[in-house]
């Protein structure tokens, strides 16, 4: 029973490359900065670009694009509906290629579809791929150094940070948690995987109970083991392995930019 | 009457994460047996005591019961698991319920009894356990003591009337009286009840006391497999895997050594009171 086989976002592949050596915070603006280039751009030239740059990084990090694709499988879906959704009930007018009674499919509408497809596929692509490279402790230590700024505005920099690395460190703790607990209640001739929607719920109370009533006695055992070690918040501490720039934060940050660039710069078509 | 052929257990298969579990493990177990396995920290025991009852499918090989693959498609996978009750670590984490009664009927009712029959089986493993169904039958699972949790939810399992049960570290974390009551439990169960009993532990004392035979896994392979006395005898083989003797077998060693003519392969407290007393008389009460 390999339950959660699927689930590769926020999964953290720690092996030694460039990529993973980088400044978490370059990551982190890299990735803000694709996203954001993603919804800006306009043609299929900028979308296959932008997928030679994720295969490309993908590649030097060592990490197998099939293991990176098995990422869009929990949104395969949602996938699934948008295109249809489009390609069906889009935009009026253009070019019919078939037609069942009332539905009309244009060619204008099949193309839209391709495209938000592979945009999105492309959107969790490369979020994906930010959390396969970073582990996260240094993603949330990248993310409190990037909101540090903003602490003069009163966002608790510290504090969310402080919560997310928790919240993410518990992630794998509390999915093999629920594994261990399926188990022991399938041992007791338990099923999840069927009957009707209801009947799919009511079991879930012996798997969902048990999940709470640790996640609670680790919650407390967590603050006291906090509280035991001093932990007063974010001020003035220090850390052990601070972040450093360095030259080569520099050239992926370039590099980033020219993609997003030549990306956007390509004139309108399809 | 269960039968281990070739089996092999990969976690994380097609990822860059992917281990070995299990290597070419064969084994068989038959009705009546009370069989210990030890083996370090992960070194595939929880793996291959979770093929037995189907809860994982082997990467290659078979599982047997009775002479029938438990993974073939058209096996009912809980009537398997009826029939091999299986006990994870901690079991007491299980607990769901409002009162033990229902939370140890939940096993039964699964199996589609009659809820009367449940009930009625849920009494008989409570009495099995050493709790009284009539002073702990409703009370909620969660306000119970550490060792009478794990107690409620073992009966959960022998509520199934399985033919086998398979125990992880039954005694984990318990205190050495609720270790002993446990360990006695299993014990009566085994010996009044004739069920099959599989026992994984860290504990040799307890595997010594316990079990008539013993397997040994290292790193996902089975090294050894015989009798109790026999596995204990090889030192240097458990030495270097990693695992220790039972208090007594050491304590006859250290004897052995400062010249008492004791046997070397005792594992019980009275063996023990035996052999070095025939040592005593032969060497005529002398100091040691």
């Amino acid at each position: 029973m390999d339950l959660f086989k699927g689930l590769v976002l926020g999964q953290y592949v720690p092996v030694d490359s460039i990529v993973h050596r980088l400044d978490p915070r370059t990551k982190i603006l890299a990735t803000v900065l694709l996203l954001g280039v993603l919804f800006g751009v306009g043609a299929f030239a900028g979308l296959a670009l932008l997928t030679a740059f994720l295969a490309g990084v993908a590649l030097i990090a060592r990490i197998g694009l099939r293991y990176l694709l098995r990422g869009i499988r929990p949104l395969f879906w949602l996938l699934v509906f948008a295109v249809v959704l489009q390609v069906f009930f889009g935009e009026p007018g253009g070019h019919p290629i078939a037609r069942w009674g009332p539905v009309v499919v244009t060619r204008e509408n099949v193309t839209q579809a391709a495209f938000y497809g592979w945009r999105l596929i492309l959107l969790v692509l490369s979020t994906t791929l930010m959390t396969l490279v970073t582990s996260p402790v240094e993603f949330t230590d990248g993310l409190e150094r990037l909101l540090r700024p903003l602490q003069r505005v009163g966002v608790p920099a510290h504090d969310l940070a402080m919560m997310m690395t928790i919240a993410l460190r518990f992630i794998p703790t509390l999915l093999e948690e629920a594994e261990k607990i399926m188990k022991a209640q399938m041992a007791r001739g338990a099923e999840f995987s069927r009957g009707s929607l209801a009947t799919r719920a009511r079991a879930l109370i012996p798997l969902l109970v048990p999940l709470f009533v640790s996640a609670f006695r680790r919650a407390d055992a967590l603050a006291v083991a906090m509280e035991a070690r001093c932990y007063r918040g974010g001020e003035g501490r220090t850390r052990m392995r601070p972040l450093e720039l360095h030259v080569r934060d520099a050239v992926a940050l370039l590099l980033v930019v020219a993609a997003s660039v030549a990306a956007l710069l390509r004139p309108a078509a399809g | 009457m269960i039968r281990c052929e070739h089996l092999t257990y990969i976690y994380g298969r097609g990822t860059p994460l992917a281990v070995q579990a299990l290597t070419d493990v064969s084994l068989e177990i038959g009705a009546g047996e009370i069989v210990g396995v030890i083996g370090a920290t992960g070194s595939g025991k929880s793996t291959l005591i979770q093929h037995m009852n189907g809860l994982l499918r082997p990467a290659s090989g078979r599982v047997l019961l009775d002479d029938v693959d438990i993974n073939a498609s058209r096996v009912d996978r809980r009537r398997i698991r009826q029939q091999i009750g299986l006990l994870f670590q901690y079991p007491e984490q299980q607990l769901f319920e409002e009162t033990v009664l229902a939370d140890v009927a939940f096993g039964p009712r699964n199996l589609g009894l009659t809820e009367e029959e449940a009930r009625a089986r849920a009494h008989r493993a409570l009495e099995q356990v050493g709790l009284p169904p009539d002073r702990f039958g409703s009370r909620s699972p969660f306000d119970l003591s550490g060792g009478e949790m794990r107690r409620a939810a073992i009966a959960g399992v022998l509520a199934m009337e399985p033919r086998m049960v398979i125990l992880d570290e039954p005694t984990a974390g318990l205190d050495p009286v609720g270790r002993r009551d446990l360990l006695d439990h299993v014990r009566r169960l085994h010996h009044d009840r004739g069920l099959t009993v599989v026992l994984i532990t860290h504990s040799m004392d307890a595997v010594a006391q316990l079990c008539e035979r013993l397997l040994v896994l290292d790193r996902g392979r089975l090294v050894a497999d015989g009798a109790t006395r026999t596995v204990f005898a090889d030192v240097a083989r458990l030495t270097a895997l990693g695992l220790g003797l039972p208090q007594v077998t050491r304590l006859a060693h250290r004897l052995r050594e400062r010249g008492l003519p004791v046997r070397a392969d005792l594992l019980t407290i009275e063996e023990a009171r035996v052999a070095i007393r025939e040592a005593l008389a032969v060497r005529g009460r002398g100091p040691l």
